[in-house]
């Protein structure tokens, strides 16, 4: 992993300010990123994990540049893009691309696909106009498709194909970066699998990178080479995927794990549960020390008092937390 | 045992600008006292409208429901609006996906809480207070003396779930229909609710209806499952039934979609071809077998009922052709 990374958060923080009134709370500044170092290597998938307000969205909002980075910086194919604007980030743009939830809120309703395609292709100029009918053609069998989808509007599509038309969207840019935020969460399990399948299709066919946001562990661990897991907006854990889920070493991760239902009939099949106090702490007021202290089962004093920066343990992955739950502690095998 | 609440053959059909549609067919189940129901399904499949259709909840004028339901051996279905508000509530509980359905934005938890005890008993205001604090306390809010006192928005969605279960809970319903109850819920907070689910449920000695689309709450939730496709049930059975055997290719289906969290990491997901029929699909032979990868000619006639005791489907497939499709996975 020493060669440069296609994209790197550099001690990435945004912060929102809470809009003022005569509300309690309003005026205050919120860090919903924390000082956030992530890379995001060629040809890997980074999944980026975390509940509601751990700042995962933000993240990939900042790094694909569609909201401001408060502090820190944005680093693309070693070049930093952090403040760059119009002319200057328009390479930038076509090489990075986003896919959403909802694809119905992201495709204008009024035009029919084939213009949605077509639109982005002329704008970047991408492709000379007459290469254009065949190129979209082309997305729409990439993308599971049939031709004669390019004639009609995005209504007429159930969520699963509307999500194929949000992909295709963003592969008509040819871009070297995907970053996908909770692509398949809206969808029901049978259209789920068939998408998630895509997007290892896509990858491999076309030797994609992407950030792949979402808070559903099993699509995660499906389609993640690494995975990184987020709290109240910092990173608690980045490793290998199979590292990270056979064997946890932040106490979050371990109870995140143990708090999906599986699907077996058989109770003794199932991880310890691990029943969490409380529930997320108000980002914008996060607990001092260990972000993760107030509902830790594991808690000492050191942890309210220091807050762990993410460290190396011997497998190569990296967690903030002082007592890393993998048998790697035990042994003494900490690098730090 | 007598079932708490026995439905036979309910129908329900809406009326639409393209004319009736129907959204479910023939639908059967019961809820044994005690006992925790599952009714899982994608959205559409009608797991839904099943039940708020037998609890009244569906627009009268737009909607026809036939068929026959039966709470505690009383006939309910098409019931006045008058003599149901005396059911619901009081006997037969609702928790809804999003608890903001539940809950006025305007009044204190407490007021809203208290409101629904006195609208089923003849309890002071104050009695009807203090139940509602004790509520708040069971379904694990903290500081519950000064939660009864807060509005809705001002707690987490977490925290309004369960103050909607302990409003639920709150005249001690035989019956507590959840719809989708944690789907809102982040994965930590959806283990604390549902374990909380589990453990009041029993101690209030509630039945329980739990209809999701997830199959792993089905599993550490329910002691029977009813899975629901294209407004059909199509195999039924106990939780061991269903998941270490199942019958019906969309169970599995929908069992081998879901990416495991343990073990090998297969390289593509198996998934289901297509996607649920449009509703109001009127062909008489099985909903699913355009998806099916066990689908024969006979399929496009309506399906027979596979029956050993409680475990049914509705699939022509039989034991020897089951297990040469699927064969009998090899615990791990």
């Amino acid at each position: 992993m020493t060669a440069t990374p296609l994209i790197e958060a550099r001690a990435l923080t945004r912060e929102f300010v809470l809009r003022r009134s005569w509300l309690p709370g309003s005026g205050q500044v919120l860090r919903a990123v924390d000082r956030v170092d992530l890379a995001v290597h060629k040809g890997e998938t980074l999944g980026l994990v975390g509940e509601s307000g751990s700042g995962k969205s933000t993240l990939g909002r900042c790094l694909t540049r569609l909201i401001e980075t408060t502090d820190g910086s944005v680093v693309f194919d070693g070049q930093d893009v952090t403040r760059l604007r119009a002319r200057g980030l328009r390479p930038f743009r076509r090489s990075v691309q986003m896919i959403f939830q909802d694809p119905s809120s992201s495709l204008n309703p009024r035009r029919r696909v084939g213009d949605i395609l077509s639109e982005p292709l002329a704008v970047h100029g991408i492709r000379p106009a007459r290469e254009v009918p065949g190129r979209l053609r082309e997305l729409m069998d990439l993308v599971g498709l049939p031709a004669a989808a390019l004639d009609r509007f995005p209504h007429e599509f159930s969520g699963g194909q509307r999500q194929r038309i949000g992909i295709a969207r963003a592969l008509a840019m040819e871009p070297r970066l995907i970053v996908a935020d909770e692509p398949v969460s809206a969808l029901d399990v049978s259209v789920q699998a068939q998408v998630v399948n895509l997007f290892a299709d896509l990858r491999e066919r076309l030797s994609l990178t992407y950030l792949f946001i979402a808070h559903d562990l099993g699509v995660v661990r499906q389609v993640s080479t690494r995975v990184a897991i987020m709290y109240l907006g910092s990173v608690m854990e980045t490793g290998e995927t199979d590292t990270v889920f056979d064997s946890p070493a932040h106490p979050y991760t371990e109870a995140l794990l143990s708090a999906i239902p599986v699907p077996v009939a058989d109770p003794a099949a199932r991880r310890r549960r691990i029943l969490l106090k409380g529930e997320i702490p108000n980002a914008a007021n996060p607990p001092k020390g260990c972000k993760f202290v107030t509902r830790c089962p594991y808690a000492q004093d050191v942890c309210r008092a220091q807050r762990p920066e993410l460290r190396p343990l011997t497998d190569g992955r990296l967690v903030a937390c002082h007592f890393p739950r993998a048998a790697l502690f035990a042994s003494g095998a900490v690098l730090a | 045992m007598s079932p708490l609440l026995d439905v036979r053959n309910l129908r329900v059909a809406f009326a639409t600008d393209g004319g009736p549609v129907t959204a479910v067919h023939d639908v059967s189940f019961t809820v044994q006292p005690g006992e925790v129901l599952a009714i899982v399904g994608e959205s559409g499949s009608g797991k839904s409208v099943s039940l708020l259709s037998v609890l009244g909840l569906v627009d009268r004028r737009r909607t026809v429901v036939e068929g026959q339901a039966t709470f505690r051996g009383e006939p309910i279905l098409n019931l006045s609006e008058r003599v149901l508000r005396r059911i619901r509530g009081r006997e037969i509980a609702l928790i809804s996906q999003d608890p903001m359905t539940a809950l006025t934005p305007v009044h204190r938890i407490g007021d809203q809480i208290a409101e629904q005890i006195r609208a089923h008993e003849r309890v002071s205001r104050q009695a009807a207070r203090d139940r509602a604090v004790s509520l708040l306390r069971d379904v694990n809010i903290p500081m519950p003396e000064r939660a009864v006192d807060r509005y809705p928005h001002e707690l987490s969605g977490g925290m309004r779930q369960r103050a909607v279960i302990a409003m639920a809970l709150s005249c001690n319903p035989a019956l507590l229909v959840a719809d989708e109850p944690t789907t809102a819920l982040d994965t930590t907070v959806q283990a604390q609710v549902l374990d909380m689910l589990r453990r009041l449920s029993a101690q209030h000695d509630s039945s329980v209806v739990l209809i999701t689309h997830d199959m792993g709450v089905v599993a550490e939730m329910a002691t029977r499952v009813a899975v629901m496709y294209a407004g059909r049930i199509v195999e039924t059975g106990t939780v061991a039934e269903l998941f270490d055997d199942p019958w019906h290719p969309y169970t599995w289906g929908l069992l081998d979609s879901i990416p495991p969290l343990t073990g090998a990491r297969p390289r593509r997901l198996p998934s289901i071809a297509g996607m649920p029929p449009p509703p109001g699909r009127t062909e008489p032979g099985c909903p699913f077998a355009p998806r099916c990868r066990a689908a024969m000619p006979v399929c496009y006639l309506p399906p027979p009922e596979q029956v050993a005791g409680g475990h049914r489907a509705l699939c022509v497939l039989d034991a020897p052709a089951r297990a040469a499709l699927r064969p009998p996975r090899v615990a791990a």
